[in-house]
């Protein structure tokens, strides 16, 4: 009974040492890929300063303001 | 001894799951160096765009600019285009690669550069002009 409890606690110990060996370098590799959406993003901003995109398009979203409209019955 | 077990496999899936969350950071792109290649290239495109618009320079596929026609240039006003188109492409690839080196990846420079093409034609105005297999597409 002794005996079994060993092997089943060795087992447990192959199954995590199995797990570690692939997880780790799977933590790793995450950080190796290239974050493309992230690339992009940082892109666009960088291409709106240097283009002065957004000043354009805040200046274009901002039309003088219409005379108000009052409704008199 | 099974219950240790149990709280480190625990544990490691937590720390995964950690790391997966963290997988998808904004890239560094504020650097002094950075920014003070954005600020010259801004100053320089006060007076490339009007190349842009007669077609005498336009976007290449790579991430950078070339002259596309210089006749549609003054033959006086040739020689500081040519300058320009130069100055503009120095101060792109130093803005690749420090990106990629903010970031600690320098390996990345190239996706960086090729992530850079694609959305300088994509924010590009009607008009001007891109490469696009080697041939000169107008926008």
């Amino acid at each position: 009974m002794r005996r079994r409890q060993i092997e089943f606690g060795k087992t447990w110990l192959v199954i995590a040492g199995l797990l570690a060996v692939v997880a780790l370098p799977a933590c790793v590799t995450i950080n190796i890929y290239f974050p493309a959406a992230a690339a992009e993003k940082a892109a666009d901003k960088i291409i709106d300063e240097v283009w002065q995109l957004k000043q354009e398009q805040e200046g274009a979203q901002n039309p003088p303001a219409a005379a108000p409209t009052t409704t008199t019955p | 001894m099974k219950k240790l077990l149990l709280t480190g496999l625990l544990s490691m899936t937590l720390m995964g799951g950690v790391g997966l969350l963290q997988a998808a950071p904004d890239l560094e792109a504020n650097t002094p160096v950075i920014t003070a290649i954005k600020t010259s290239m801004q100053t320089r495109h006060a007076q490339l765009q009007s190349y842009y618009g007669s077609g005498a320079i336009g976007l290449t596929q790579d991430g950078y600019i070339a002259v596309k026609d210089a006749s549609a240039v003054p033959l006086s006003q040739r020689g500081g285009l040519a300058g320009l188109v130069k100055d503009e492409n120095s101060d792109r690839a130093r803005l690749y690669k420090e990106i990629a080196a903010a970031n600690g990846h320098p390996e990345w420079q190239g996706e960086i550069q090729s992530t850079f093409a694609g959305r300088w034609i994509d924010k590009a105005q009607a008009g001007w002009f891109y490469q696009k297999e080697g041939a000169w597409v107008k926008k």
